[in-house]
Order: structure tokens, then sequence, then C-alpha cells
């Protein structure tokens, strides 16, 4: 047997074990290490999967909120003495007029009875700068309608706004059994009941100020622990505070103050709402946010107490707020629509207001200057360095210097930008034009490689058969090698585009990172891009603004696989086998 | 021209009377860089009948055939010295327009390679950038004409506009010897054109070569000395970069003179 096994061995010197047994177990071992090299690849792939997964499901649930907005729907008796005064009715007079009148009329009849300059302001300031413009704008189309009463849609602030999408405090309610009376209907008010029912609040709250004190002196223990001398007035203070504390819960004090540092408690009777600011546990003193209609008495679960259970220091909201735009949800002036100011609207530094119109449309301007620039100095310049550049040292050096172009850090092309076309060349800063230029060269080196290695792809048989019917070198590259070559040149394109589209450095070199509201028209017109519109909103304070940063992300990418759904769909359609 | 031709041809070959030279080549040397492929190849083709070039494989004759029309000069390390003339007149000389001497000398390669354009297209093409059709009348006819000729115009002609790609080996071999025919060439080389095509296909391209020496020049290289035998008038023997020997297809396949020729042809080498 071993003679016939080694007959068949090219080189029957080699001592190689062939029995079936040893053959077995090498194919065996090769799939094994098949199995492995696969399981490896789905591996990368899952983990690839799953923070895109994550990256897509964390942006998606920040920013959709932010393609809702809220708005009171109210009844606007538009007074033509405010908004036409002498009988004037032509836009000017319309635009001019002062709505700010009208719409604190509106609130005032929603909510009657407010006094205090506090309150008044806090109503007022619940809707936005901005509330009136769409009514503004109904009333130029439609000037009949002046004298009538409208309705209307007022959009909210930015916080309440945030409060309605259910982000600040959560609220809940308990029926009390005693009967309560009321000392007034505004103002500091004291309500007595006949039953022991704030006595579950006053433990509550003695059981919240007791975890304070806890955690104060944990935070103080652990201070002392890492900080050191340093630290010692501020260990100090913290066992001090949480010495009061402690006293304030072992005593057996029946009354207790309430702050701001734990859930507010409000009591709800006779249609208005009282602020708790002392308890007992059969009376509380408190100061009226939505006036009473009158001093009678209540019976058992006629009124109820509320708890707010965020503490007001930890909210953006007041109690004060709260109470109101709680008021207005029971009203039922409360809605919902789709933001369509987002899409429509320039930036604004109100988050309600503001828009990403200007800078879709300036990314639109930008990346339309790149593309005519860097489409045909990309395609001619491969062509030529592929088919008709002579080969010697200086071609070599020019293509070397092109991949190196495509590596260098895309803040450099922007202080090319600022020193040559806005310095020396003096182009107007923050423009589309200088944006798109800089851009271009950018994306150049990019689509010079991509195109001359598609160039390279097309089957020099094609390249000979144009030659031998007797074109020129020219015509066989253009009527036969490019349109090959178009499929991938245009991928390389669009690739290009879409990495140009999410570049941030170089257009904040060359200014791009101002406050534009305007939308811009023309190329030479001041304007910014998606990036840098994202890269501003996620520095302001607002609350807003982070919901409306995660939804510019979201447009930024839905353009970015619309880009490259078209690559691929390109690439597809023009796809020839040869 | 005519005293040129007689005083170039070679003493052996019985070329026939009124059968004018078309292609002269003296003395052609061809380098590749430092590689010397061709050594001192003289030649002369009869127009209106077929030449080919047997030889083992490498030994010159696929270089020599690029160098009549001039297709070796898309090479950069090649480099050509002779002298090369069709119809008396030097096809190296720096005065003559490369892209018309390529529309007289029409290519056909060994392995097809139609444009992936229409069929029609394919064969309109050459047509069209010289400008010899005015119209698209013009155009259609020529098209129309060069498919026939090739024999290809029955199976393809209710589908012109199907894309050259479509068709079989074969065809797509035929659809590019009727590119070739288009442009109205003088002269026509084939390099291998049969070698990639099953027997039938190969027949049917060698019936259209047999109908198209009645008006063309036709040089092709072919491994396989059947058809050589079967297809030309004249053949010449290539070997290590050297023509060996030359004369009619007759006398080579049965008295060859040189020994490597005896060699090959019997088998022993190639």
């Amino acid at each position: 047997m071993t003679d016939v096994t080694m007959s068949r061995m090219p080189y029957p010197n080699r001592r190689v074990d062939v029995s079936p047994a040893a053959v077995q177990a090498r194919v065996r071992a090769r799939y094994r290490a098949e199995t492995r090299f696969r399981a490896y690849g789905l591996a990368a792939l899952v983990i690839t999967t799953v923070f895109v997964a994550v990256l897509i499901a964390d942006v998606m649930t920040r920013g959709v909120p932010a393609f809702w907005q809220h708005s009171l729907a109210l009844d606007v008796p538009v007074g033509a003495e405010i908004v036409a005064p002498a009988g004037k009715t032509d836009a000017t007079t319309i635009r001019g007029a002062d709505y700010y009148l009208l719409t604190r009329r509106v609130l005032d009849t929603a909510i009657p009875g407010i006094e205090g300059r506090n309150a008044q302001k806090l109503l007022t300031r619940l809707l936005s700068i901005g509330a009136a413009d769409a009514l503004r704008e109904r009333l130029v189309a439609e000037p009949s309608l002046i004298g009538t009463t409208v309705k209307a849609q007022l959009l909210l602030s930015d916080d309440a706004d945030l409060y309605f999408k259910g982000s600040e405090t959560g609220i809940s309610t308990r029926p009390m059994r005693g009967i309560a009376t009321p000392s007034g209907t505004s103002g500091e008010v004291t309500v007595l009941t006949s039953a022991n029912d704030f006595a579950d609040a006053l433990v509550l709250i003695k059981q919240g100020l007791a975890s304070r004190a806890e955690r104060l002196r944990g935070e103080a223990s652990r201070l002392e622990l890492f900080g050191g001398t340093a630290v010692a007035g501020r260990v100090t203070e913290l066992r001090n505070e949480a010495q009061a504390l402690q006293e304030r819960v072992d005593l057996p004090k029946v009354e207790e103050a309430l702050d701001d540092r734990i859930p507010s408690l409000l009591v709800a009777i006779n249609g208005g709402l009282v602020k708790i600011t002392k308890i007992k546990d059969i009376a509380v003193t408190g100061d009226v946010l939505l006036p009473l209609k009158s001093t009678a008495e209540a019976g058992p679960g006629a009124w109820k107490l509320v708890t707010y259970e965020t503490p007001e220091s930890n909210r953006k909201v007041s109690d004060q707020e709260v109470a109101f735009l709680e008021r207005f949800r029971e009203l039922g002036a409360v809605q919902r629509s789709f933001n369509w100011r987002f899409l429509t609207a320039g930036d604004s530094r109100e988050p309600e207001l503001a828009g990403i119109r200007g800078a879709l449309v300036g990314t639109a301007l930008t990346l339309f200057v790149t593309l005519v620039l860097c489409l045909p100095m990309g395609v001619m310049g491969a062509i030529y360095l592929e088919e008709f550049a002579p080969k010697n040292r200086v071609t070599d050096l020019i293509e070397v210097n092109i991949n190196n172009l495509a590596a260098v850090p895309s803040i450099v092309f922007g202080l090319l930008g600022l020193a040559v076309f806005l310095n020396f060349l003096g182009l107007p800063r923050s423009a589309p034009l200088v944006g798109g230029i800089t851009l271009a060269l950018l994306v150049l080196p990019t689509i010079i490689i991509a195109s001359r290695a598609a160039l390279k792809a097309v089957p020099p048989s094609i390249k000979e058969a144009a030659l031998g019917v007797g074109a020129s070198h020219q015509q066989a590259v253009f009527h036969h090698v490019l349109p090959l070559a178009m499929p991938g040149i245009m991928t390389g394109t669009i690739i290009g585009m879409a990495h140009a589209l999410g570049e941030t450095a170089p257009l904040l070199m060359i200014g791009m990172i101002a406050f534009i509201v305007d939308v811009p028209k023309s190329f030479t017109e001041a304007a910014t891009v998606l990036p840098v519109q994202i890269y501003l909103w996620s520095d302001l304070p607002e609350a807003a603004f982070q919901a409306k940063t995660a939804a510019a992300i979201i447009v930024l990418l839905v353009f970015l696989f619309l880009m490259n759904g078209l690559a691929i769909w390109l690439r597809k359609k023009f796809e020839r086998r040869w | 021209m005519d005293a040129l031709a007689a005083a170039e041809t070679l003493p052996r070959s019985a070329v026939s009377a009124g059968t004018r030279t078309k292609v002269t080549a003296r003395d052609i040397n061809v380098f590749y860089g430092e590689k010397h492929a061709l050594k001192d190849v003289s030649v002369s083709v009869p127009d209106r009948g077929v030449m080919s070039f047997i030889g083992p494989s490498g030994c010159g004759k696929t270089t020599f055939l690029r160098c009549i029309n001039r297709m070796n000069d898309t090479i950069p390390i090649c480099r050509v010295t002779g002298r090369l003339a069709i119809d008396g007149q030097d096809i190296y000389d720096p005065a003559l327009d490369v892209v018309q001497l390529r529309a007289r000398v029409g290519m056909v390669f060994q392995k097809p390679n139609p444009f992936p354009k229409s069929i029609f297209e394919n064969v309109a093409y050459g047509p069209r950038i010289h400008g010899f059709a005015r119209s698209r009348t013009d155009l259609e006819e020529i098209v129309m004409t060069s498919l026939e000729r090739a024999g290809l115009l029955k199976e393809v002609e209710d589908r012109l506009n199907d894309p050259g790609t479509s068709l079989s080996g074969g065809q797509q071999q035929r659809l590019c010897i009727a590119r070739a025919i288009a442009v109205g060439p003088e002269v026509i080389l084939m390099d291998e054109p049969c070698s990639a095509l099953d027997p039938i296909a190969t027949a049917r391209i060698e019936e259209l070569i047999d109908e198209l020496k009645q008006n063309f020049c036709i040089i092709i290289v072919t491994h396989s000395m059947q058809q050589a035998a079967r297809v030309s008038q004249r053949t010449a023997f290539f070997h290590l970069g050297v023509l060996v020997e030359e004369g009619t297809t007759a006398d080579m396949f049965t008295n060859p003179i040189d020994q490597r020729t005896r060699d090959y042809i019997t088998g022993r080498i190639g």
C-alpha cells in the first residue's frame, strides 16, 4: 500500500503521512479554520452593527421629540384698535402692531384672577416670543378677520414645550378625607381640615429630611477621605447642615416648613391651587398659585393633595409655571403638532423658533460650488495623469503629492482658505463660494484617486480595439474608456461629496461659525452649513437645543444616506459587463 | 513604385504575375527595452490574398504583425527600426498620421473585443469618427454592408440595438471583423482570430477569410498549421525572432528548405 500511495505523490522522497486518517484530520482542520474565519467575520459585522444601531437609536430618541411642538389653541379676539389702529389694514401696519397686548389679554381670559407682577410675568413668558407670528401672517393675508375672534395656535416657549414632552416632573394627586376650609381666595391662605389629612405628608417630609441629612453626611465623609485639607471648610459646612437637618427630624415639632429641595406639595381646592409653605397635620399655610373660586367648604373627596415629585430646585419650571401649564392642559388648550418651523425657519436664539432652513440652503449652495469645481477638475486631472502624462519624474512627484493631499487634516485646508481666499483674494467671509472652493480642494484628491482607479480598471482590450479602428488616443479615451469608468468615477464623486457634507473644521476657519439668521440667497452672502449649525447648537445652554441638535443630526444623516443610496443606484444603473 | 516592388521581391518566391505587393518590410528590428525581439525581418506581402505567419510561441510573429499598423507605438519601451512600407509609402515616416494609417490597416484581435455598445454602434463607430458617412442613411448603409460581408447580417438584422457583448464568441469575432471592414481598409491583420473559438465558428471564419481575400490583403498569425494550410496562399515561418523561411503555402508544407522549418512542420519543435 505504501508503494501505491507513494507513487501518486509528486515527491516520493518526502515523508508525508498520507494515510486516510491523517488526510481526513488535515481536511477537518482546514474546515475548522474556515469556520473560525467566518465566525471572526460575523463577529466583526455584529459588533459594527451593534455600534451603528446604538448610535442611531441614541440620536433618534434624542432628536425625534424636536420634530413635535406644543402650542396653546385659544380663541383670540383680534381687537381692531391694536392690530389696525386708525382703520389702516395694510401689511406694514398689521405687521407692526403690538401682539404682546393681544396675547396677554388672551392669557388673562384663559386663567383669570392672577395678581402679582411675578405671577403675571411667568404667565406671559409661557408663550414664545414668536407665538403670534402665525396669527400675524394670517391677518396680513386676510385683513377681514380683524375685529373677529380667531382660533389661533400660540407657540409655547421652549421650557413649557419641554414640560409637555414629559421631561420635568411627575404629578400625583390624592383625594383628602376631611372637610377643608380655606381662609381666602388669593395671596397667603390657610387651609384647615377636619381630619388628620396632612399627617402622612408630614411623615414623608421628615423622612425626606432625614435622607437628605444622610446624603450630606456621606458626602462630607467622602470629601474628607479624598479631599485633604483644602476641602476642610466645605466638610465642616456639610456636617453643620446635616446636623441642622437632623435636629429638625428629631425634634417632635408639629409643624414643618417646606423648601425647594423636597418635592412640592399643593392643595387643589375650590377650583384653585395653593402651594404649601408650612404644614401641620390638620392645617397648612401656603401661597395661592391659581385663585380659588370661593372660601366655601370643600367636602371629603372634593379637594386633593397634589405632589410635584421632582423638587423645584431640580426643575427648569417653577411650581407657579407648572400650575399654569397644568391648568391649560385641563382646559384642553394644549395641542401637539408637527414642527414645520424646524425645516422652514432660520436660526434663532429662542429654541422653539430655531430652524435649519438657513443651514440647509447654505449646505446646498456650498456643495453645489464644490461639485461644479471638483468634478470636472478631478476627472480631467485623472484622465490626464492616467492616459496622457509622460512617465517622468515630474509626473511621479505629482502623483505622490496627490496621495499625500488626500491625507492632510481638513483644518489645514481651512487655514489655506483663510490665508489665500479671505486675506489675499479678499473674497467675502463665511460665503458659500469660499466654503465651496475650500471643500473642493479637500475633496479633489479623493476624486482623482477614485477616478484613476476606475480608469485603470477598464480592460485594455477595449482601448486597443478603438485604436485598431483608427481612433486617436483622445477619442479612444473619451468615447470608450471614460464611459466604462463612469460608475467608478460617480461612486468616487458621491463619496467625496458625502465626505464634504460632513466637514466642519475647514468651514469654521473661514468664518462660517457666525450666527446667521437669514436664509442665504446667493453664493456671496454669509451662510452656515449643517454640521456647523449642529456644532453651534450643541454649545448653547437651553435644554431644548439638545433635542434640536440631535434632530439636525438626524437630518444630516438622512442626507448622507440619500447621497450614498444615490451612488449605489447610479453605479448599478451604469454597470456594464464586458 | 513597381520598380521598388520588383526590387524587393525575394528570389525564391513565385509571386504570380499581376499580383502587386502590398506590404514590404526590410530589416525590421524590434527592441523591448534591452530585449531584441525581432532581428532583421524582411518580407513582402502580396495584395488580394492571404499570407500567414506561423511559428512557435514567443517567436515574434504577433510583434511583427503589430508593427504593420503601428500598434507597438502604445508600448513605451518598444523601439522599431528598419523600413516598413505599404504601397511603397514608409509608414514610420514622422509626417504620417498614425490614425489614418490605422483606418487603412484594420486589426482583428485574438480574443473578440466588441465595444460594450450596441451591434450597430460597434460597426458605425469607425466610419463615424473618420467622417465616411455624411448622413444617417449613409451610416446605415455602411453598417449593413459590413455586416453582410462579415456574414453576420442575417443573424443580427432584427436586433441591431442589442449590446455587442450579448453575441456568442464566434458571432462576436465576426462582429469585430465587420467593425474592421467598415472603415474600408486595404489590409486586414488578424492575430490568431480563431484560437478562442470552437471548430464550427472557426470554419465559418475561415470561409469568411476566403471570401474577403478577393478584396483585401489579409495577414493572419496562426498557431495552427492546418489553418495556415487551408486558408493562406503564402506562409512565413518565424523562429526566435528571425524570419526563417517564406514562400507559397504549398511549397512550405511539402518541401521546406530550412531544417528549422522542417522540424517545426513535422512537430519536432514548437
